[in-house]
């Protein structure tokens, strides 16, 4: 299998800068897809009645680690595969429904390179439905900082996420 | 402003006494796999070719990875196991101490999540959890409780940290209508 393997190189990136936005029309597969990927069973996530009637819901809802997944996939398609992830933080503000379109777009808060080398981009991105923000997710991410670099290749006090 | 997860100064002996210790250590049920990492990447579109393309991800990660986001994923417990009758929770500290404070609503107020070595397919991996500190009582719009942090520690075969998921909890009780 031949896949391109092009990743964002570190001086390419600038404060300020913007993610392709993502948009994605959510379905009741997405959300229980999303959930048995990542192992959830619990009925809130596949179970329309329990989530409306025990749960209070309007909806059976997408779990939290699907919404990681989701991020870092939105994240790692703009950086490439050298993008290595060193820190996600999230903050949780509503839920995401079948129905649902959800939108995934990022902000390049900033830059930097730490004491060992490597090169770093903070991210804030947002997941939102309707304008309204879901999930803050803010990000830090290695960027390769030449050609031949590669953040993978870090270990122990070289690596500092 | 004050750091609302300060630790208090003043907590039962037993809570202190576990702020730093290492509780709960987990063994996954089951070596990470391929399969698993593949269903996880189609739920979300995941094309990334390092996890569809081994000689990628040989060229880059030295062989296949999982995505780092589901280092919890291979410490959800199977949905029915034979004789099983007990199970310890991923967050068992944050309900111990919902029991302990008599506290029965509880919320997450922040997940942070640090990758560390990569995961990698065939690899064994454990959990262990650390109380990081307990609140003085504190009212906030969902009622009167405490903030408690806890780190959630994973590790592969031969003891390599691969990540760390830190979580603020909330546990409260409703104000009277």
């Amino acid at each position: 299998m031949t896949t391109a393997t092009t990743s964002r190189l570190l001086g390419e990136v600038q404060a300020g800068d913007t993610l392709p936005e993502l948009g994605y029309d959510v379905t009741a597969t997405t959300i229980v897809l999303g959930a048995l990927a990542a192992r959830d069973w619990r009925p809130m996530h596949h179970d329309h009645d329990f989530a409306v009637n025990r749960n209070g819901t309007q909806d059976i809802f997408m779990n939290t680690p699907n919404q990681a997944a989701w991020f870092e996939r939105y994240v790692t398609d703009w950086t490439g595969p050298l993008g290595r992830l060193g820190r996600m933080q999230f903050r949780m503000k509503g839920s995401v429904f079948p129905g649902d379109h959800m939108v995934l777009s990022g902000t390049v808060q900033d830059v930097s390179t730490d004491a060992a080398g490597c090169g770093w981009a903070s991210l804030l991105v947002t997941l939102a439905v309707d304008g309204d923000t879901k999930t803050d997710c803010s990000v830090r991410v290695a960027l390769p900082t030449t050609a031949d670099d590669n953040p993978w290749a870090r270990r122990g006090e070289r690596w500092l996420p | 402003m004050s750091d609302p997860t300060a630790t208090d100064t003043d907590l039962p002996a037993e809570v202190a006494a576990s702020i730093g210790r290492v509780q709960y250590e987990i063994e996954g049920d089951f070596p990470v796999e391929q399969g698993y990492i593949a269903t996880s990447c189609a739920s979300v579109e995941n094309g990334n070719p390092l996890y569809w393309d081994p000689a990628v991800a040989e060229a880059i990660t030295g062989g296949p990875i999982a995505p780092p986001t589901m280092l919890s994923v291979w410490f959800r417990p199977h949905h029915w196991a034979p004789g099983r009758t007990t199970e310890v929770l991923p967050l068992q500290v944050h309900f111990d101490l919902k029991a302990a404070f008599d506290l029965p609503e509880a919320v997450m107020t922040d997940n942070t999540i640090v990758f560390h070595d990569p995961v990698r397919p065939g690899d064994c991996l454990k959990t262990r959890q650390i109380l990081r500190s307990v609140s003085g009582p504190k009212t906030t719009k969902l009622g009167t409780g405490r903030f408690w942090v806890i780190d959630v520690e994973y590790l592969n075969q031969r003891d390599e940290l691969v990540g760390v998921e830190t979580y603020t909890g909330f546990g409260y009780r409703r104000a009277a209508a």
